[in-house]
Parts: structure tokens; sequence; C-alpha cells
């Protein structure tokens, strides 16, 4: 139980520190912001009930009024917001990447908690975060998933991180991943 | 752990957080039916008044808070120009507008104990249990401990990096850091064992 907890809190406390610190450039000056790269690895490293519990718990935060988000956003105001339903979507996307990690344990290497990745955090996290923005926006969804392109090139690259991370903290820690 | 919350005194600090969360759910619903500019121009307005009787300095805050959506609606207007329907995006524009705001309002005034305060209530009436209320508790504690703490040793593996290294903060710096966190978690799941553990 207390490792449980433990866990979930100070995952919760990794996705805020990764939005506070800087962003970083890829070999090729591609600028990555950590954030959901945290949710992601809340899921292949908790896995699916731990994972989605640390980005509720996160979330749970931001909207006391806390500025935890990139950028030093944060408060009520956030959920309101266009990118709601990105928000409320990390939590799915943890919990499907958590499961499908679990499933994946200790195979594939880096691969299948990056495919993992893909899945929850691009092909979940998406349609959810796009269907917020069209309840928010007079626009036509197809128009909307065109206008998410831009974001998938970054969002593979921490796929690949994700696993690649998630394999070495395997290697690290053996026992505590759950991915 | 620094909170939202308005260091700027206003009326609105002193109601009670409960029913300003319930009516901002009840306004934020609201927003979302008008259909006519004017009337969306005219609640706008009565939010933008709301902090401007707060003072300058704290209707500067609010704006500072909302500076996003100016952005988005920015891209969303040009999009309604482009579709020839631009009533319909200023109508867009303005409910968004006043939604993120009030919301806001909300946030600035409230102290974050006043807000563990109401999810404290709001679970006991929602029958969910003591135990896994006072767990969501410590779990909170905790993250708030925390945030702080793994900053801080984020910002010493980024300062370890620069000190050998002339190239940018790489991604390689995420694995340790990740590591840290399970490590950290680790010995405070030990710590709360030894003082005789989570209920």
């Amino acid at each position: 139980m207390e490792r449980n907890l433990t866990q979930i809190a100070l995952f919760a406390a990794l996705i805020a520190a990764l939005g506070l610190i800087p962003k970083f450039t890829l070999p090729l000056g591609v600028p990555i912001t950590g954030q959901s790269l945290g949710i992601m690895l809340a899921g292949t490293v908790l896995g699916a009930k731990r994972g989605a519990l640390a980005v509720i718990l996160f979330l749970g935060l931001v909207a006391l009024g806390l500025p935890l988000l990139a950028g030093g956003r944060g408060g009520l105001g956030v959920f309101s917001g266009v990118t709601a339903g990105f928000l409320f979507g990390w939590v799915v996307a943890a919990y499907v990447t958590g499961l499908l990690a679990e499933m994946w344990a200790g195979k594939g290497g880096w691969i299948a908690p990056a495919i993992a990745s893909a899945i929850g955090g691009i092909l979940v996290l998406y349609p959810i975060g796009i269907i917020g923005m069209y309840l928010k926006l007079d626009a036509t969804l197809m128009g909307l998933t065109l206008s998410m392109g831009p974001f998938v090139p970054g969002d593979l690259i921490k796929c690949v991180l994700a696993g690649l991370i998630t394999q070495g903290l395997r290697k690290a820690r053996p026992g505590l991943v759950a991915g | 752990m620094i909170s939202l919350t308005s260091e700027v005194r206003t009326p609105y600090h002193s109601w009670p957080a409960g029913r300003k969360l319930l009516g901002l759910c009840l306004f934020t619903v609201a927003v979302f039916y008008l259909e006519q500019s004017v009337a969306a121009l005219l609640v706008m307005g009565a939010v933008a008044c709301a902090y401007l009787v707060a003072g300058r300095r704290f209707a500067r805050q609010g704006l500072r808070l909302i500076r996003p959506v100016f952005w988005v609606s920015l891209i969303i207007m040009t999009y309604h120009v482009l579709t020839r329907d631009v009533e319909a995006g200023l109508l867009v524009c303005m409910r968004l507008a006043t939604a993120v705001a009030a919301a806001n309002l909300v946030t600035l005034t409230t102290a974050l104990e006043d807000m563990l305060d109401v999810m404290e209530r709001l679970m006991a009436r929602l029958f969910i249990g003591a135990k896994i209320r006072r767990r969501i508790a410590l779990s909170v504690t905790l993250v708030i401990r925390f945030i702080p703490e793994l900053t801080r040793k984020g910002g010493t593996l980024i300062e370890a990096w620069r000190a050998r290294s002339t190239k940018k903060f790489s991604w390689k710096l995420l694995l340790p850091f990740a590591l840290l966190a399970l490590d950290d978690a680790e010995q405070v799941a030990e710590a709360l064992k030894a003082r005789g553990g989570v209920e």
C-alpha cells in the first residue's frame, strides 16, 4: 500500500516537474516539452490503474489552483479552455498506455512500451482532445483533426523516448516497473 | 508551493468556496448556451466588471492569466474569417473567454486550503470512506512537498550536465530524472512503513 501511494504521488510530482524544467531540443532541432511524456511514462512505469491515478492526482492539484501545467498555467480556467479535452484525455491515455504496457511487460525491449505510448498518447488521446475542441469551437471535426498534424512528429518522438526510458528503468530497477 | 491565489484582497475572497464552485459550474454551463452575440458580450462585460470592481492590480492579474485564450481566439477568428462566418467566430471567442475568466476568478480568490476543504466535504458527501479520504490527503501533501524537491534535483542534473558538456540539455537526462522519482517513492514508502504505515 505504502509503495503504491508514494509511487502515485511521486509520479504526479514528476509530471509537474517535467512541466517546470526547460524544454530540450533533439538533434534535428525539434523542441520537446516534457509534460505529455510524463503522462506516457506514468502508464508505462506504473501500469494502468496507478498511472491513471497519478494523472488524476496531478489534474486535481491543477484544478485546486496550482500552476503546474507547462508555462505555469493552472486553476479551474484550464478546464474551461479549448484544450480541456486533452487534459481529461490524459487520464484515459495513461490508463490505456499502462494496460498495454502491463500486457506486454518485459517483451520487445523499448519497442513495446513505445507502441503502448503511441496507442495511448496519440490514438486514444487525440480523439478525446479533438471532441473536446469540437464541443467548444464552431469548427468541423475534419478540420480539427487536420490541425493536429503538426503535433504528431513530436509526439511520436516522445513515444520512442518513453520506450527507451522505460527500458532503462526496467534495467536499473527490476521489479519496480510495470511495463 | 506557490498557488495561483491572488494576494490582492477582494470581496470575493470572503465568499464561501463551495458556493463559488457551485456557482461557477452553473455559470459555465449557462455560458455555452448563449446563442446571441449581444448577450455573450453583455455577460463577458459583466465578468470584466467583476474583475475591475476588485481593483486595477487584480484585473491585471486576471488579464495575465487569460492571455493564452487570446492566442487561441486569434486562431479561431482566422479560421472563421476564412470560412466567412465572423459572427459565429466572435460568439465562440466570447463564450470561451467568459468561461475561462470566470473560472480564473474563482481560482484567484480561493485559497488552496479552502479548495482542499471543499474537496474533503464533497468526498464525504459522495460517501467516500474516511480511510480513502486520508490516503488522498496524504497523496496531495506528498505531491505538494515533492514538486519543489524533484524540480530542484532536476535542476542539479541539468547543472551537472552543463558543467561537463558544451551541448544543450539532452533527453538522456530524463532517465536519471525518472529514476530519482522512483527511488524517492521507495524511500518515502519505507519511511511511512517505519512510522506505522498507511491505513
